[in-house]
């Protein structure tokens, strides 16, 4: 079990940092994927199996692949090459960033949230069916209404301006 | 036993990893896999506390991560576009040249 954790940790640590630091951005999507996968088995460890696949379909399945045809659709040749790939302005970035997980981490470490013991999830995809059919209706029928308007949003915008009309 | 804090102190790693990325790389797309890391350490955070303090509501922790993973998809979809037609409209994914609202 701890060792379990600490190895997805570093994968998960180890996925990130890779993913933000190399240069080719097909690589930095197989690395996000990493993460995300490992991600998904802390979700499964956690005893959350529904949302740990969940995880696997929706992120590593669909939204890396994502990634990748935008990746395919735009010409990044330009950062294969030599060239900086932060901004000039990338340190004042990475300091806010390191202020605020250093905040971040000092309240966590600092505050007195009752330890808490593991309950035995009571959670079965069955439970979560019969709650999203009925207390959970109505943001669920939101939330399929907004996936529709995002989905005909990113066909228009992603649409080339003459062929509009 | 794993305790809660270590959950929440990755979750915080992760989050500002990237955070980190997200302000400091100079590609779109990359900005965009930083705000990815971000939404997954906060669906970390709420999958972590439901399971070490469950409320009264046993599920209320899975359905907001369930919800959260809707959002950032639909998120994803329309960042993408957004990203593939300012590329059409500039032919770069440079955001240092994205600059014609600048004063």
């Amino acid at each position: 079990m701890q060792a379990a954790f600490f190895i997805i940790a570093a994968l998960i640590v180890i996925g990130g940092l890779a993913a933000m630091l190399v240069r080719k951005l097909v690589h930095a999507v197989l690395w996000l994927m990493v993460t995300l996968a490992s991600l998904a088995a802390l979700f499964l460890l956690l005893g959350a199996q529904f949302v740990g696949f969940a995880q696997i379909l929706v992120y590593v399945g669909a939204v890396a692949i994502l990634i990748v045809f935008a990746i395919l659709l735009t010409r990044n040749s330009e950062w294969a090459k030599a060239g900086r790939l932060a901004s000039p302005s990338w340190l004042v970035g990475v300091g806010i960033a390191g202020l605020a997980t250093g905040c971040l981490i000092a309240s966590i470490l600092a505050s007195s949230i009752p330890p808490g013991v593991p309950v035995p999830p009571a959670a079965s995809v069955a439970d979560i069916g019969q709650k999203l059919m009925t207390e959970y209706v109505l943001p669920l029928e939101a939330v399929g209404l907004l996936l529709t308007a995002a989905m005909i949003g990113a066909v228009i915008i992603a649409m080339p301006e003459d062929k509009r009309g | 036993m794993i305790p809660l804090k270590a959950y929440l102190v990755l979750s915080a790693l992760l989050f500002g990893i990237g955070l980190a990325g997200a302000l400091s790389r100079r590609n779109a797309i990359m900005v965009l896999i930083g705000i990815e890391l971000m939404l997954n350490a906060a669906n970390l955070n709420f999958i972590a506390f439901w399971r070490f303090h469950p409320g009264t509501e046993p599920l209320a922790g899975v359905m907001f991560v369930l919800f959260s993973i809707a959002i950032a998809a639909g998120e994803a979809a329309v960042g993408l576009a957004l990203i593939i037609a300012i590329y059409r409209h500039y032919k770069t994914t440079n955001l240092d040249r994205m600059d014609s609202l600048k004063g």
